[in-house]
């Protein structure tokens, strides 16, 4: 009777604990859609310098330079470019099919980045 | 003087045998007596005298001056007011004691290549009454390949690409694009078209043609790191090598840097809108800011002296 009940509620227990570690693992694991994919512009280079994100996801360049920066595509494939950006202002590009987009800043080609979508 | 052709002192040779009937001979042709030597490409005259004879009169040389960097648009704390700038720059040019000849702008006349922005120059800078020769800077090229700026300030002949050459005064000058094609990692680019127009543009010229060479990114390395570098810089240098005398006019980085090589010298600009930092000594090549009794005195324009007899000399003048 003991170890009958005593197995139940170690099975309860075990499954309880699968479960809360379940949901542990659950709730940590990166959430692509919450976390902003954002590349900053500053001090004359993109940060971070090589992003991935899943497809889907868009991407969206912010200027915090004085200086003016471009975004603009740089290897096959997807086509993008910017118009120049001033201090502040932005450029977003929707990356939907897997692959690795290199791109530059066409007025300063020293600065360069990659986003990598998988 | 004994001038009959076939004496004995009209045929003997003197030290550098030269005959008094050969000299005769030139000065028929030359119609005044001045002997004329080459050194460093650069021809030197020399009067003789030989009587009465009305003053020679050395070749008149030209001055031309140089701005750079105007960046119309730009309004950030390094200087918010970059059209007053360009102006005292102009004003000082005007109260030069004698007119120029004519005024290059080696590039970034604009700051975003923004219409209001090529208005706003053409306009201050027609103010100045000068003929201007224009050079693109990468800030005027942004988004349309330079459509805008060629064609409000496209040089007279200018090839497809943009560049193009013209003489004044005995002198050659060759104006570059470099600022497009860029390709990732690089800095300035002159591209193999322009290269062969170069090469083409030079060939049958004589090596004592003075020649000066404007292109808005440095055509030697100053600090590649920042982009401050022509990676293709060494073709063109390579076909200049032959001449006497070669100035290389650049902008771009906002700030005095000169070398000389040789027969060759070369020599950054100051801007009229901001200073930037000397090389490496900051995190990036942006915009330095200074007090406001400070930013004048980093902040100026180049005028250019030639002289046949002495070849190339630039002054450089700071707006305070």
């Amino acid at each position: 009777m003991m170890r009958r009940s005593m197995l139940r509620s170690l099975a309860l227990l075990a499954s309880g604990m699968l479960l809360f570690f379940a949901g542990l693992a659950v709730t940590t694991l990166p959430n692509f859609a919450a976390v902003p994919a954002v590349v900053t512009i500053g001090n004359f280079a993109f940060s971070p310098p090589n992003l991935t994100v899943p497809p889907g996801t868009t991407v969206t360049w912010t200027n915090t330079d004085e200086e003016p920066h471009t975004v603009v595509s740089a290897g096959p494939g997807k086509v993008f470019k910017s118009g120049g950006l001033d201090t502040d202002e932005k450029f977003s590009v929707a990356f939907d099919q897997p692959g690795t987009y290199t791109y530059f800043c066409s007025v300063h080609p020293q600065m360069t980045g990659t986003i990598t979508v998988k | 003087m004994d001038t009959t052709p076939n004496t004995p002192r009209a045929t003997k040779a003197d030290d550098t045998g030269q005959t008094r009937r050969g000299m005769l001979k030139c000065l028929a042709w030359a119609g005044t007596g001045v002997l004329w030597t080459v050194a460093g490409g650069v021809p030197k005259g020399v009067e003789l005298g030989f009587g009465p004879t009305a003053a020679y009169a050395e070749p008149a040389g030209f001055s031309f001056v140089q701005i750079s960097d105007t960046h119309m648009g730009f309004k950030a704390e390094a200087n918010p007011d970059p059209n007053a700038t360009l102006q005292l720059a102009l004003d000082r040019i005007a109260a030069l004691p004698a007119k120029p000849a004519m005024m290059i702008h080696t590039g970034d006349v604009t700051h975003l290549s923004k219409p209001t922005e090529f208005d706003t120059a053409d306009q201050l800078i027609k103010g100045a009454r000068l003929d201007t020769h224009f050079i693109p800077g990468e800030h005027d090229v942004i988004g349309d390949d330079g459509k805008q700026f060629f064609a409000r300030f496209g040089g007279t002949g200018a090839n497809s690409g943009g560049w193009y050459s013209f003489d004044q005064g005995g002198v050659h000058f060759v104006a570059l694009v470099n600022v497009m094609g860029f390709k990732p990692g690089t800095g300035g680019t002159i591209g193999q078209d322009q290269l062969e127009w170069l090469a083409a543009d030079l060939k049958d010229r004589s090596a004592s043609t003075p020649i000066v060479v404007l292109a808005h990114v440095p055509l030697w390395p100053i600090y590649p790191q920042w982009g401050w570098s022509t990676g293709d810089g060494d073709q063109a240098m390579a076909y200049l090598k032959r001449f006497g005398s070669v100035t290389i006019l650049n902008g771009h980085i906002h700030q005095v840097v000169q070398k000389v090589e040789g027969n060759v010298s070369f020599r950054t600009a100051l801007s009229t809108a901001f200073p930037q930092p000397e090389a490496g000594t900051a995190p990036n090549p942006g915009p330095m800011k200074v007090s406001a009794e400070k930013l004048k005195t980093l902040l100026g324009l180049r005028q250019v002296d030639y002289v046949p007899a002495g070849g190339v000399a630039a002054r450089d003048m700071t707006l305070a």
